[in-house]
């Protein structure tokens, strides 16, 4: 007897998702209708046209340009470099994605202080150039296959170490990133969320990070990214360039490895 | 002075294909900062684009017009090595001017 | 003096024609700006607005095409196109209905200029949005409605 009112509740329950999910599907259309329309015309392209002017401007107190930067492919090669980021560089004895990567090259090139990352704000001062930077960088690699290699032992370690962090439950909600990026159909409001622990969603996510955000017109490179998922987590966030984050790079990017480079991307 | 444009042109089959994004805020006037106060309407009023002498596009926004402005368009004639300029001037009394070849 | 030298040296950088008409002293920032149709951007009616760009009640025609997506998931960014397949199409308006102001853009073809333009504009809800066109003095219009998930306005 006590069933019945469950029953009951059951039969409305399944009597009202099949025309919701209709509704889901022709809304999901929609929404893919409306992000192939945005996708020609990138506004993302303005921090790439500023970032190629600052790769070859002298600045610092060196007063030195990026154009001998190395970031894994020879000192200036930018063309393809992203794709195979994060890497173990033996000059620095680190595993760096792109972002690190750049502040040893300010830092040793030009004499620009990692503090200026460190304690700088997004968007603004030279992490506004960073961001201009990476977007010229990232670019470079854009319709290249993700290719990062992971030979050496160092990459080994930072992978598990990112899949730990991938899966590490803390914070006053017990939330860890797998929670919303661990399985597959999840998402909020109208955000599908990429499964990162497999191929095609590693893909999807990792491959279109760093991107143009239409919702606040700021370009977020992949330190932020992070930095906002951990945020929406409650967590403390990450110092910039700190281990944890190239860790959960490394993680994401061998997932992906094979996918296709959509950066920049350009997201709601 | 205003930030760089991107601008992109290409001739095809007699017709040229103009795409241009612009840096700009285009602020509506509607919003308000952290502390409550309105933040002044800052937008692109006019543009236009000239392939050589010849003016092939007049436009104007209004502050809806979205931040970091796309626009499109095509014309008929221009071929590979010619230029297009494109100019905007915004309610500031800011303006910019910069120039693509058409490839 | 200085304020004409300043402007000058503006214009130098720059090929704008509003800039060296500026630095010319033929035009002062703020009569350049008066080339701009103010009435027709502040209008807060529809019919105002239609009537300020001298469009008065718009036939709507299939010749009118209006391109833009059914949802806009940010409506801070979204997508329009117009093409007009009317012959010696000169104008084109995009306007919103429930925006606070209905006008978004208007653009001036002149001739061998292709009647196609496409750009990007904030809705604040889900609205009809309009495309009017003048062709051969006459105006003409298209609608659609685009449903908004997240407002754009509010930031």
């Amino acid at each position: 007897m006590k069933t019945r009112p469950m029953m009951l509740a059951l039969a409305v329950a399944a009597a009202i998702a099949a025309p919701a999910a209709m509704a889901e599907g022709s809304t999901a259309d929609g929404i893919a209708q409306y992000r192939a329309m945005l996708a020609e015309g990138n506004p993302a392209e303005l921090w790439e046209l500023a970032g190629e002017d600052i790769w070859k401007e002298k600045a610092g107190p060196k007063q030195a340009s990026l154009e001998q930067c190395d970031l894994g492919k020879g000192p200036g090669v930018v063309k393809g470099a992203s794709a195979a980021l994060p890497r173990y560089f033996k000059d620095t004895d680190r595993v760096q994605d792109l972002e690190s990567r750049l502040m040893t090259c300010m830092q040793t090139l030009q004499g620009i202080s990692p503090d200026n990352f460190v304690k700088g704000k997004w968007g603004k001062g030279e992490m506004e150039k960073m961001e201009q930077i990476v977007a010229y960088v990232v670019g470079q690699s854009r319709d290249m296959k993700i290719n990062v290699d992971m030979s050496s032992p160092q990459m080994k370690k930072m992978y598990a170490l990112g899949k730990k962090a991938f899966f590490y439950r803390a914070g006053p909600m017990d939330f860890a990133c797998s929670t919303c990026h661990g399985e597959d159909g999840k998402r909020i409001r109208l955000q599908d969320l990429p499964n990162l622990t497999k191929h095609e969603g590693a893909a999807a996510g990792w491959g279109s990070w760093p991107a143009y955000r239409v919702s606040n017109g700021q370009f977020w490179t992949m330190q932020h990214r992070l930095n906002d998922c951990y945020r929406q987590q409650r967590f403390p966030e990450p110092i910039y360039g700190s281990d944890v984050t190239i860790a959960l790079s490394v993680y994401m990017a061998k997932t992906a490895n094979g996918g296709t480079v959509m950066t920049p991307g350009i997201k709601r | 002075m205003g930030n760089p444009m991107r601008i992109r042109a290409a001739a095809s089959d007699g017709v040229t294909e103009v795409k241009v994004l612009m840096n700009h805020e285009m602020e509506t006037g509607q919003r308000k900062d952290s502390s409550g106060n309105l933040i002044p309407a800052h937008f692109i009023t006019e543009l236009n684009a000239k392939h050589g002498d010849k003016v092939v596009l007049q436009a104007e926004f209004g502050p809806s017009v979205s931040k970091n402005p796309f626009l499109s368009f095509k014309f008929k004639g221009g071929a590979k090595g010619e230029k297009v300029v494109i100019s905007w001037v915004d309610n500031k009394g800011d303006s910019r001017s910069d120039e693509a070849t058409i490839g | 003096m200085d304020q004409l030298r300043r402007n000058t040296l503006k214009a130098g950088s720059g090929l704008s024609l509003f800039s060296l008409l500026v630095a010319a002293g033929m035009v002062k920032p703020g009569v350049a700006e008066a080339a701009w149709s103010k009435a027709a951007f502040e209008a807060k009616k529809m019919d105002a607005a239609l009537s300020a760009l001298g469009a008065g009640s718009p036939a709507e025609s299939a010749e009118v095409q209006l391109t833009a997506p059914d949802i806009a998931e940010n409506g801070a960014v979204v997508p329009v196109g117009v093409v007009s397949n009317l012959p010696d199409t000169e104008e084109v308006a995009i306007l919103v209905e429930k925006n606070p102001n209905m006008l978004a853009a208007r653009f001036m073809l002149p001739a061998g200029t292709e009647a196609a333009v496409q750009t990007r504009i904030k809705m604040g809800q889900t609205s009809d949005v309009y495309a009017v066109v003048k062709a051969g003095g006459k105006y003409y219009m298209a609608k659609k409605e685009i449903k908004v998930t997240l407002g754009g306005c509010g930031g």
